[in-house]
């Protein structure tokens, strides 16, 4: 895709700038002349919308940072002094926590958009494993992000989830304590959390630029599946992909908009409007909506198995449910991408997304009863779709018949539509 | 083990029989405290729905109101709780006058210092002070409270919200409901009542179905009717000083909120200009190529 270049400076600056650092013929390349499939459709553009939201979260994140105070005693109020007293201080708050709830249904989307299509096979593995660590350092930069205003919710989160690693034999504890900065959470943990908090987005942005890198390098998929062959399989990125994804960043931006402004507390927990009290333990701990599937099956795990206890197996599953997306590209043994013309997979995937639903309802409801029962086969789907599923459909699913070429598969389907107009 | 089963199954069996019979005898609310009881799952009632002035796209807080809420919350709820967070300046966005506002603040004392001596030393609230609280600290308000201290006010209405259910929780997302909080307070506030005839409360503790983590709370019901004058003619009744007093409470856990809303009508109406732009651009762009 990369290669040879269009860009022809025209102005004698622009010439002289191209001899020194050709950053403008970088950017003419990759965003203006770079071709894209002609068949893209919308659910190629929640990666705009990630860069929307990264830049919206630090640029919101940056200035509240310098109204915060990441000190136990004051934390709490010094987000009240944004939201009452800093000028426009509500808006900044509720655009950062509420972006980072859109970031996360923008990260589902593009995941599922790459399992639907198979956008994780040859050659783009590297790029699906570093769309997997972007969504692991958000999920670490959300969790912490989540204990800064010092909450109820806040503190008992981070006891629950720092806990988790205090399962691990041996060197448990002494990552739980490294983590804390202590025996418990408490100051030294608030000013870590803070830092890394800080650290981690700069981090996703790097790895964000070596994940839009092999992008530009394989080349994006296509609903097809099929490989660009010709010039006539391409459009250019500027104007057909970036209005496309112009319509799609500025519809999610009205749903984000309707939830900054008209219910900015809908997606949060009421305790965390009180103050973290640590000799106070709230009803139900749950962590953001976000992370539920996984607490689900981490709470899925009730019973020991061999020299594993629970608690251990339950950590297990819960990391072993993300690290596994990092062998995706190896587990799917089907020769076909697209899940268009894999009538099978196209079943399979949407249970998935039913039972990642489904579990993550599970893991606002208390362990107990059914809830349990279900979130056990909850996790055995999620698991088996990736173990069994993946592997076996591959050798025997029967595909549907694959266009040539993309401009094949277009031509057909603008012909049907002629034909049956 | 085996004891344990059998004193649950026991339980479950004295509990079932006893709804049934509470059924027969038509006592619902009796039978929703004992469900509630089984399954750990509070409030015994849902709250009760207002239509708040705030509500909705276009809500905006009524001062009058708010100003009503304000003198319950002075004449009553104050004796208990405080409210640290707000500032007496604010209370502006209730129509009072700067002047009136200073009027209102050096009704208070509060502790300040130390002076040049190294001595502290009380002095008349000015506008930029918060709302003292009744008590000098968090053990005290305890210790004159059954040791429990009485929650701070400055954000009771966000803080609290009874868990909506499936499916209602997704329509909210439709029709924008926000108010749970002060619905909550509302319903607290009115809903006092003896206890249905069997049901008994822990001591020193007092019966209230809408109350959120047990069927009775420590705090006796704070407010009868005729108990705070008003002075613009509004009723002087239970229910009204509890729509008022959980509206000013709302104000005050959330004081940009018309501010708030009125952005948000501009950006949305904003956006869907945009988007609509866009969305023929792109259509015109895309016009002649097949994809």
């Amino acid at each position: 895709m990369s290669g040879h270049s269009s860009y022809e400076p025209s102005t004698g600056l622009e010439k002289w700038i191209d001899a020194r650092l050709p950053l403008p013929r970088l950017m003419y390349d990759s965003f203006v002349a770079y071709p894209v499939p002609r068949n893209l459709n919308y659910a190629y553009t929640f990666g705009a919308m990630l860069s929307v939201m990264l830049i919206v979260q630090i640029l919101t994140g940056v200035v509240l940072a310098m109204h915060y105070s990441a000190e136990t005693t004051v934390a709490f109020n010094s987000v009240e002094k944004i939201m009452r007293d800093v000028n426009h201080g509500w808006l900044l708050r509720y655009m950062h926590a509420n972006g980072a709830s859109f970031f996360f249904i923008a990260v589902y989307l593009h995941i599922g958009r790459g399992l639907y299509y198979g956008s994780y096979k040859a050659p783009r593995e590297i790029l699906w494993i570093l769309g997997v660590v972007i969504y692991l350092l958000m999920m670490a930069t959300g969790f912490m992000g989540y204990v800064l205003p010092w909450g109820q919710m806040s503190f008992w989160g981070a006891t629950v989830i720092t806990g988790f690693f205090s399962a691990f034999p041996w060197v448990g504890e002494w990552i739980q304590q490294f983590l804390l900065g202590g025996f418990a959470v408490d100051n030294p943990t608030l000013n870590r959390f803070f830092s890394l908090h800080y650290l981690l987005p700069f981090m996703i942005a790097g790895v964000v630029v070596l994940h839009i890198w092999a992008l530009h390098v394989t080349g994006q998929t296509n609903p097809t599946g099929v490989e660009v062959k010709t010039k006539t399989d391409t459009v250019p990125f500027t104007p057909y992909a970036t209005l496309k994804d112009a319509l799609g960043v500025s519809v999610f931006l009205m749903v984000y908009a309707w939830f900054i402004f008209y219910m900015p507390n809908y997606l949060g927990h009421p305790d965390n409007y009180i103050p973290a009290n640590a000799l106070k333990t709230p009803a139900h701990i749950v962590p953001e909506w976000y992370y539920l599937p996984f607490y689900a099956m981490l709470r899925a795990i009730t019973f020991n198995i061999g020299p594993i206890d629970s608690k251990l197996g339950g950590v297990l599953v819960m990391f072993g449910s993300i690290i596994i997306l990092f062998f995706l590209p190896w587990l799917d043994t089907s020769k076909v991408r697209s899940a268009v013309y894999r009538p099978w997979y196209k079943l399979f995937f949407w249970i998935f997304v039913a039972n990642a639903i489904m579990l993550g309802w599970l893991g606002s409801r208390p362990a107990e009863g059914l809830y349990v029962v279900l979130s056990q086969l909850g996790t055995l789907y999620y698991f088996g779709f990736f173990i069994v599923i993946m592997p076996l459909l591959g050798l025997f699913e029967t595909p549907r018949r694959i266009p040539n070429s993309i401009t094949e598969a277009v031509l057909e389907k603008s012909g049907k539509a002629a034909a049956s107009a | 083990m085996k004891k344990l089963v059998a004193s649950i199954l026991s339980l479950g069996i004295l509990a079932g029989a006893a709804s049934i019979a509470v059924a027969e005898e038509g006592h619902d609310l009796k039978a929703a405290v004992e469900h509630a009881e089984k399954a750990l799952h509070y409030p015994v009632l849902k709250p009760k729905h207002i239509n708040w002035s705030f509500a909705g796209p276009f809500g905006k807080y009524d001062k009058a109101q708010l100003q009503r809420g304000l003198k319950v919350y002075k004449e009553v709820c104050s004796a208990c709780h405080s409210m640290n967070l707000v500032a007496f300046r604010t209370l502006e966005d209730l129509g009072y006058s700067e002047e009136q506002v200073k009027a209102l603040a050096s009704e208070y004392e509060v502790q300040d210092g130390p002076n040049g001596d190294g001595e502290m030393f009380t002095r008349k609230a000015i506008p930029s002070d918060h709302f003292p609280s009744p008590y000098p600290n968090t053990e005290a308000a305890a210790a004159a409270n059954n040791g429990a201290a009485p929650p701070d006010f400055s954000l009771i209405a966000k803080a609290r919200g009874v868990e909506r259910g499936f499916p209602t929780f997704i329509f909210d997302i439709f029709t924008q409901y926000q108010e749970s909080g002060p619905d909550y307070i509302y319903s607290l506030l009115t809903g006092y009542q003896e206890p249905p005839a069997g049901v008994e409360v822990p001591e020193g503790t007092h019966f209230n179905p809408y109350f959120i983590a047990a069927k009775s709370l420590a705090m006796p019901k704070p407010i009868e009717d005729g108990q705070v004058t008003y002075d613009d003619g509004s009723p002087q009744t239970l229910d009204q000083y509890a729509q008022d007093v959980s509206a000013f409470l709302m104000w005050a856990a959330e004081p940009h909120l018309p501010e708030r809303k009125r952005t948000g009508f501009m950006v949305m109406v904003f956006l869907a200009i945009f988007t609509a732009l866009i969305y023929v651009t792109k259509k015109s762009v895309y016009a002649n190529k097949e994809h």
